[in-house]
């Protein structure tokens, strides 16, 4: 099992949860294991065509996916998943 | 006027005025009977140390001929007046003392040389800092010298100036066109219930020049876009983003790396902030991270969705200790790195960020930007459309 970290702005579609405990041997099981469990995150994280948004950040643990293998990147038992989409809340100028 | 010294000798004591006149008049030797870490703060131009410990050694040096105009000092009147005493039973003939000292001196309002660059209220208002070996006088100096312009007077803005300002940080600049409300006193605390109503750079000044007079205040009071950003950044050692909409963020990425301005971001949301510190062609720029803005439904406004006031506090002192590395060249900035915080759970998570060899601003093909296209950017509300970018009157 993987941990996800949900970001505040996904949140109301999991139930309120930070973290998520999913199944899944590499990052892309694990995000449709989280999209199964809570329907309404399929549209946020994935495109018609299956892929990531480019506008979502995945990380396995600290590494940008991108930089690994992509969907493809092999999740260990324990691992994070984290997920980060931008944010621009601050100040207006 | 002539005082009894304890040796019961008399000798002549001048006022600092009267000791002026003598030394612009020239032919006066001036000797500082202080100790050498006080002369090292600040002494009278031409004055030359002979500590009082070392007087029968070194006057000598200082002052080969007996019979010229000698005029001594000290801190506050009172070694210049003893040491004056002993200069005249060495044979010294026109000795005078000037009562109340370098103090009085400056009260007066009269010039002191300041060898480290700092005066001796600089000195001890930041001697919290120069005791510390990553900061010093040198890195203090860094850090008056330091021109720093904060998009955004407001959330972030406003602990980021507080802490900068305190830290001696020699310019200020403020972009903001809002005004002080009410809804912003939770977290903006820079600003206050008396100047609700009034501009935000103009309220923040009046905060800062109250806190640290050594802090010049700029005030952008409008929106920076890209007819203006070129204008406004030129003017500044590093930027601190910590604006409330994704056209701003990226035309202050694009335009940064161009000019290649070191940019420490921050954004916050609910009990989470992110954090980073993008330096052009060092590390990832904004795009590297985020090439493309989420869409509207992914980028709820802190008017929106709230946000908890310390998290403005939390995020925006994380930046001002961001700056401070920077101006100091010490430590290690957050660069390829983002600091996630969720207050919650009272968690930070670093995450890696990398280079992105095909980003269009800083990758590998990148093209030149030539001098005419320097001003030039696209459309950052149409590149934003849809997403949560759109502009935002309210952190």
């Amino acid at each position: 099992m993987a941990t996800v970290r949900i970001p505040p702005v996904l949140r109301p579609k999991t139930g309120g949860q930070a973290e998520v405990e999913v199944g899944g041997s590499n990052v892309g099981d694990v995000l449709r294991s989280l999209t199964g469990d809570y329907p309404d995150t399929q549209e946020q994280l994935f495109g018609e065509d299956g892929e990531l948004n480019r506008y979502v950040n995945v990380y396995l643990n600290d590494e940008d996916v991108r930089v690994l293998d992509g969907l493809e990147t092999a999740v260990k038992d324990g691992d994070t998943v984290v997920i980060l989409p931008a944010m621009a809340g601050g100040a207006a100028a | 006027m002539a005082i009894d010294t304890k040796r019961a000798q008399t000798i002549e004591e001048i006022e600092p005025f009267e000791a002026a006149e003598e030394i612009n008049g020239g032919d006066v030797v001036l000797i500082d009977t202080r100790e050498p870490h006080e002369y090292q703060e600040a002494h009278l131009e031409n004055g030359k140390l002979v500590p009082p410990g070392l007087l029968a050694e070194e006057i000598e040096n200082a002052a080969p001929d007996k019979s010229a105009r000698t005029i001594l000092y000290c801190r506050s009147g009172n070694r210049s007046a003893i040491a004056a005493a002993q200069l005249q039973q060495l044979g010294y003939e026109n000795v005078a003392s000037m009562s109340g000292g370098i103090l009085q001196w400056q009260e007066q309002g009269l010039p002191v040389v300041s060898p480290s660059g700092m005066t001796p209220e600089q000195r001890e208002r930041y001697s919290r800092h120069t005791l510390l070996p990553e900061v010093g006088v040198d890195g203090q100096i860094k850090l008056l010298n330091a021109k720093v312009l904060l998009l955004g007077a407001g959330g972030l803005g406003a602990p980021t100036a507080l802490y900068l300002a305190a830290a001696g940080v020699g310019t200020i600049g403020l972009v903001d066109d809002d005004v002080v409300d009410a809804s912003n006193l939770q977290r903006q605390v820079i600003h206050n219930t008396e100047r609700i109503g009034m501009a935000k750079t103009a309220s923040a000044r009046i905060f800062i020049e109250g806190l640290n007079p050594d802090v010049k205040v700029v005030e952008h009071n409008g929106r920076l876009d890209a007819s203006n950003i070129l204008d406004v950044i030129s003017d500044y050692d590093i930027v601190v983003d910590g604006a409330d909409n994704f056209p701003t963020r990226y035309l202050l990425n694009d335009a940064s790396v161009r000019t290649r301005k070191p940019v420490v971001s921050a954004s916050i949301l609910g009990f989470d902030g992110q954090i980073s510190t993008f330096v052009p062609f060092e590390g990832p720029c904004y795009r590297c991270l985020y090439p493309t803005p989420p869409p509207a439904e992914l980028a709820p406004s802190c008017s929106a969705n709230g946000v908890l006031g310390v998290m403005a506090g939390t995020m925006g002192t994380l930046q001002a200790n961001e700056v401070i590395k920077l101006v100091l060249g010490k430590g290690e900035p957050l660069i390829g790195r983002l600091l996630l915080y969720e207050a919650l759970g009272t968690r930070f998570t670093e995450l890696k960020v990398r280079r992105d060899p095909d980003c269009p601003i800083c990758g590998e093909h990148a093209e030149e930007i030539p001098e005419s296209e320097m001003g030039k950017f696209p459309d950052y509300d149409a590149f934003c459309a849809g997403a949560g970018g759109d502009r935002q009157s309210i952190a």
